[in-house]
């Protein structure tokens, strides 16, 4: 198990690196460098010292190598529109997209994990059904079309909930703070949460047609003991999926910020894309693509730890 | 013809999923030899939901392409003593935006690049990605290593995000946003193609094949080709759906189609300010990527079931 946890680790390496390479790439694609997006017609004596200054008069390779550098120190740099570091904009960002990004997690699993367990236990009934159906709605759902219909029915037509921002809280445990999370978190949870739940009806019906429930049966344990077992057999398929769809969703994140007007990273990253920032560009893809890839690994680890037919060799 | 198939279905092996007949002949008279495709349609056509998402996608598709001569107001004429009418308006079907303009002649034009930016990108993609992935899973070695080890890395970003990036990064445009979806589905159809050609590479009657003489080419486009030909299919239906919806999001926040065309991730944009006015309006665009992408979806799984594709 340490060996292959030590391998999955190091094999993150060059992804992460190559990860930094896109990211640093993407950025430059655009035509002419950074500033003169920015600045548009100044003066060509004060662009160049812009230019230095920010480092962008280098050659691309070492540009690259100082921008990893200072990324990994925790120096992203600064705005190219305000001027305010990066990294604490960033991370300040990032906490507000993980709070809904946990809330949804948690509606979406949950009921997704719940919804899809039962249909594939009774697979066939009109419960069965409705689930399926709810499911393929669900992920065949724009989330930011699902968010418009959560603020006309809740914000515009029942005035129960706010549909712009995240507040100003005093604490994180306020009504304040979670009345502005609700809806935001319950767009973002339709997706994975119907991903959820195909996934388990699939994972629990494959596992019911296996032989070794036939035999639990004939030994005669009870149907709750039995659906312990299929539950355990399960986990992994549903453990890797939940997984994946918790970083998908953090990253998807960024059209159900827009509708909200929620300041987490998918709005700094709208904002950055049109301000044409590119320093607040790169950080933000940054983060998410490596948390995207540091969730890769756990998923891995943990799928290897609950399954340990996986194979390690 | 008018027995039920399965009742005589040939147990159908990998290797005559090409679409030659098979050895596993049953020896019942009047039983007409079935090849695997001619299964494939049958199950296909007594799938009830896989029809009836075919036609509703025939009829958007359709409408959409004939949209010129079935009649329509035009879609970019606006009238500003008739903005935001709501759904029923006499003249008006739908209603009319925020400009005006006729929404039934909007949403039906608007297919045209919402459907375009769903299926071009995931065949350009298929095109691509098949390539890369065969040559991967074909030649191995090096080859293999490099097209993979590149492919890791960009499947290291979650879709959304990498085509928000790479669209970002190149500026709004309908082109753009065509160039970043392809290149988010590219990854994916490689590991797909790389992976089954891999697994049939090795079989017996590849090796059988070869040493009867038959050409690389010979064998790719027989054997391989037949094998892949069904599970990139049923994947391909899901990209679809997958793409309407991520090129949607992208005229969503400004990064595809730009105004005043008629998209549908637009639309629900620029009819978004409207919500207090005309709740109706603003969610009829939405309903129609919802629709068009869970008609692919269950086309998706009806295929998959019919073709028995599992990964």
């Amino acid at each position: 198990m340490l060996s292959y946890i030590l391998r999955r680790v190091l094999y993150t390496i060059p992804i992460a690196i190559g990860v930094s390479l896109v990211v640093f790439a993407l950025v430059h694609l655009a035509p002419g460098d950074p500033l003169s997006a920015v600045m548009g017609e100044v003066d060509q004596k004060m662009l160049a010292e812009m230019r230095a200054s920010f480092g962008y008069d280098k050659p691309l390779p070492i540009q690259y190598l100082l921008w990893l550098g200072n990324t990994l120190t925790g120096d992203m740099g600064y705005s190219l529109r305000s001027g305010a570091p990066v990294f604490p904009m960033l991370i300040a960002a990032a906490q507000k997209t993980m709070a809904i990004g946990f809330a949804a997690a948690l509606i979406g699993f949950t009921f997704g994990l719940a919804a899809g367990m039962l249909a594939g236990y009774n697979h066939g009934t009109w419960l069965d059904k409705a689930v399926s159906s709810t499911a393929i709605a669900g992920v065949s759902m724009p989330h930011y079309w699902l968010a418009i219909i959560l603020v006309i029915v809740f914000s515009v037509q029942l005035g129960w909930l706010p549909s712009v921002g995240a507040g100003s809280p005093e604490s994180f445990w306020s009504w304040e703070a979670w009345r502005h999370m609700l809806l935001p978190a319950i767009a973002l949870a339709a997706i994975p949460g119907a991903v959820v739940a195909r996934t388990a009806r699939a994972a629990v019906m494959e596992i019911l047609s296996m032989e070794f429930v036939e035999a639990l049966r004939a030994r005669g344990l009870s149907e709750r003991r039995i659906l312990l077992h299929v539950a355990r057999n399960a986990l992994p398929t549903v453990l890797a999926v939940m997984g994946l769809q918790f970083a998908h969703l953090l990253a998807g994140s960024i059209l159900v910020e827009t509708v909200f007007t929620w300041p987490g990273t998918g709005y700094l990253l709208n904002l950055a894309i049109f301000d044409r920032d590119m320093p607040v560009l790169q950080g933000t893809l940054m983060l998410l693509a490596l948390f995207f890839v540091f969730t890769n690994l756990v998923v891995d680890i943990l799928q290897a730890w609950a399954d340990p037919r996986i194979n390690r060799a | 013809m008018n027995k039920p198939a399965d009742a005589h279905a040939v147990t159908i092996g990998f290797e005559s999923v090409a679409g030659e007949r098979t050895q596993l002949d049953v020896p019942v008279g009047g039983i007409v030899q079935r090849t695997y495709w001619q299964n494939v349609r049958t199950r296909v056509l007594r799938d009830p939901y896989t029809v009836a998402c075919a036609m509703v996608l025939i009829l958007i598709a359709g409408s959409a392409i004939f949209a010129p001569w079935i009649g329509l107001i035009d879609p970019t004429a606006a009238n500003s003593s008739h903005r935001l009418l709501p759904v029923g308006a006499p003249g008006h079907l739908l209603g009319t935006d925020e400009l005006g303009r006729d929404m039934l002649s909007r949403l039906v034009y608007g297919g045209r690049l919402s459907l375009m930016m769903g299926v071009l990108p995931v065949v350009l993609a298929l095109v691509i990605g098949g390539v890369l992935g065969l040559l991967a899973g074909f030649v191995g070695g090096r080859t293999n290593m490099l097209i993979m080890r590149v492919t890791d890395v960009f499947y290291a970003f979650p879709s959304i995000l990498l085509a928000v990036a790479i669209a970002g990064s190149l500026g709004a445009g309908l082109a753009n946003a065509l160039l970043a979806i392809t290149i988010v589905f590219i990854p994916p159809v490689t590991r797909v193609t790389e992976s089954v050609t891999t697994q049939v590479r090795s079989m017996d009657f590849v090796e059988a094949a070869r040493a009867s003489g038959a050409s690389t080419y010979a064998i790719i486009r027989t054997h391989i080709l037949g094998n892949v030909l069904g599970p990139v299919l049923v994947y391909a239906t899901v990209l679809v759906s997958v793409s309407i919806l991520i090129a949607a999001g992208l005229s969503f926040i400004g990064l595809g189609a730009s105004p005043p065309a008629a998209e549908w991730g637009l639309m629900l944009n620029t009819l978004r300010e409207s919500i207090f006015l005309a709740p109706l309006n603003a969610v009829l665009p939405g309903f129609m990527i919802f629709v068009t992408s869970m008609c692919f979806n269950l086309i998706s799984d009806g295929l998959r079931s019919a073709m028995d594709v599992r990964f």
